[in-house]
């Protein structure tokens, strides 16, 4: 195998990166904003670059247009089922960490049955099952029996747990799962090391080249990302981007996704090192828009309802509504902690609700179990 | 204007309509009522079902129209097969609009696959109408195949850009048996009168509607331009020319 992405990946030295970017002018700016939703990664760089902020309202008028164009006035809804807090990862930023003392639960069949009724009673049809790191208990078998078990009540299975091997992921397409989502969190690869200090994911290779195993295994849809604050959100933003940019031409037939996990607070971790603003956050959102007029956008409960009523037309396609990030949440409590606090706990009804007084249609389901 | 025919079915109407991207079934079903369509294509993945009053294809099926379900998603023939069988048995219709693209971004069909599919859904009993690239020999051989009407597009899906294939286009209407309905990329009602002048046989709008500021008044727009160049079509419109009515023939030395 060539080297994919990690050869295009060190053409792009970090700190020659953020040079680049705060070199940005307002004219290079306006030539990005030209290509309407064709841009290249310089494009990208100039679209999140500090010169960028004078152009705030042109980029979030022309954002909402490009993606009215492309998606409609409609915003899919989806629900994170957590399976499993387990994980022998040592990441400083998270709540499942290994070195975190908090009770540890992995949902068994009868659990998560019952996550599901709960599920299916807010309408939902798109579920993303959701996990720490632990693959003696919580491996591709383990998601194989979960992703079969739960397959005929939903037409959209979505998967956020360890990198796998390609034939792990083929197994799980096989049994129902189309979307993979899988985040970097940083690709600055000596700080990569800092956060997650133990256990497989300490491996920033393995990790940089599971969206290539992903799309060798064929699946439908994979989502990338990095999570925002802990280096500096304008270079990860770019490697995402460029990221992005390499998977389209090599998987063709995949389609892809960008979220945007800003650091929450989280019980035993550190506060992120890079905050991020929310007009950051917003000029984020459309300088994807407006590199990629195709990309998929998704905004978690991470964010605020006020800011989430707000930008929900510049440039996202789906959102969360109603999470809860603990294993068996849904049911009742089961003692088992969350991964980080939510931010907008208002029921799925209530943003469906406010997905309508915004003028757009809330979709459910937008994807069959033929596919 | 004279009716369309598709598999003996007359509809007086030659504007189809696409059901996504509205900002609410009760736009959608005004909108549909404005453009005056007798035929509207709904994506098979939206249809749930199980969600009864609220789900699309229900509302639909209340309407005065032709539902023309679409599989929309499919990247092969295989998916579309079964997609199609699930959408019959669901919206009790053997209507399809064949949609297969592999390619999630300008969700280009292809061309391979869509052939093979018509094939195996036209011996299934479906009625189908292919959407397919503005390609003059796929639309022959879709023909062949038995399928009730071609579909080609003017522009990739929802890109607005007008007739972007109009040369194809031409040799399609020109030598096809069955209807040419120019699906994807009309951005406005001048695009739509366009291609009917042009001689197809109807037009499928969706984004230009869906997502204009009124897309109410947008679907009665379309309405008009869709008849405007059918009119015009009929009315054995004035040829355009190259070349000036010469006032001093080259042959009329043979009548001297």
């Amino acid at each position: 195998m060539n080297n994919g992405f990690r050869a295009i990946y060190d053409r792009y030295p970090w700190d020659e990166v953020c040079a680049r970017i705060n070199a940005m002018t307002i004219s290079d700016v306006e030539m990005a904003l030209t290509k309407e939703g064709n841009g290249t990664p310089e494009d990208f760089m100039a679209l999140v670059s500090p010169a960028a902020e004078m152009k705030l309202e042109e980029m979030a008028q022309l954002s909402m247009q490009l993606t009215l164009k492309r998606f409609g006035k409609v915003m899919q809804l989806y629900l994170p089922l957590y399976l499993s807090n387990e994980c022998q990862n040592i990441c400083t930023y998270c709540g499942f960490s290994f070195d975190n003392k908090i009770a540890r639960l992995t949902l068994n069949e009868e659990q998560v049955l019952r996550e599901v009724e709960v599920i299916k009673a807010f309408g939902y049809d798109h579920i993303l099952l959701v996990s720490g790191e632990a693959n003696q208990t919580v491996g591709t078998d383990y998601f194989e029996r979960m992703v079969r078990l739960i397959r005929p009540y939903f037409s959209s299975v979505m998967l956020e747990v360890q990198p796998l091997e390609m034939e792990e992921y083929q197994r799980l397409i096989d049994a129902g799962v189309s979307t993979v989502l899988i985040y970097q969190e940083t690709y600055h690869e000596a700080h990569y090391r800092l956060y997650h200090q133990k256990g497989k994911k300490s491996n920033f290779n393995y990790r940089l080249q599971t969206p290539e195993r992903l799309g060798n295994a064929g699946v439908h849809r994979i989502g990338l990302g990095a999570l925002l604050g802990l280096e500096d959100w304008r270079a990860d933003s770019f490697y995402t981007a460029l990221h992005l940019d390499y998977l389209q031409k090599q998987f063709w037939k995949t389609k892809y996704s960008v979220s945007f996990p800003r650091l929450r607070p989280a019980v035993g971790c550190q506060q992120p090192n890079h905050p991020m603003t929310d007009r950051q956050l917003v000029q984020l959102i459309c300088a994807y828009r407006i590199f990629n007029e195709h990309v998929e956008m998704s905004l978690s409960t991470r964010e605020s309802p006020a800011f989430r009523n707000h930008v929900i037309k510049l440039g996202i396609t789906a959102i969360s509504a109603g999470s809860k990030t603990d294993p068996g949440g849904y049911a009742g409590k089961l003692a088992a902690l969350e991964q980080f606090e939510i931010s907008d706990d208002r029921s799925p009804a209530e943003v469906a609700d406010m997905i309508v007084s915004q003028g757009y249609e809330p979709v459910w389901k937008d994807w069959d179990r033929a596919f | 204007m004279n009716d369309l025919i598709i598999a003996g079915h007359h509809f007086q109407s030659r504007l189809l309509l696409g059901t996504g991207k509205f900002s609410s079934k009760k736009i959608m079903a005004k909108a549909i009522e404005a453009s005056g369509t007798q035929m509207v294509t709904v994506a098979l993945k939206r249809i749930d079902v199980s969600k009864n009053e609220e789900d699309i294809g229900h509302y639909l099926k209340s309407m005065p129209v032709q539902l023309l379900p679409n599989t929309s998603g499919a990247k092969n023939a295989k998916e579309a097969i079964l997609a199609a069988q699930l959408g019959r048995e669901a919206l009790e219709t053997n209507w399809l609009k064949l949609e297969i693209h592999p390619d999630p971004r300008y969700l280009l069909p292809d061309p391979v696959e869509t052939l093979a599919a018509a094939e195996a859904l036209v011996k299934l009993g479906f009625i189908i109408l292919p959407y397919i690239n503005a390609d003059p020999v796929l639309c022959k051989r879709l023909e062949d195949a038995g399928t009730a009407a071609v579909m080609p597009l003017g522009a990739p899906i929802g890109s607005n850009k007008g007739l972007q294939t109009s040369g194809m286009l031409e040799i399609i209407i020109r030598e096809s048996k069955i209807p040419v309905i120019v699906d994807a990329g009309l951005g406005a009602p001048s695009h739509a009168a366009a291609a009917m002048e042009m001689g197809a046989d109807a037009v499928l709008v969706n984004t230009a509607i869906a997502v204009a500021g009124n897309p109410v008044n947008m679907a009665m727009a379309f309405k008009l331009g869709v008849e405007a160049g059918r009119i015009a079509f009929e009315s054995n419109l004035a040829s355009t020319s190259a070349y000036a009515a010469a006032s001093s023939p080259l042959t009329a030395f043979l009548t001297e």
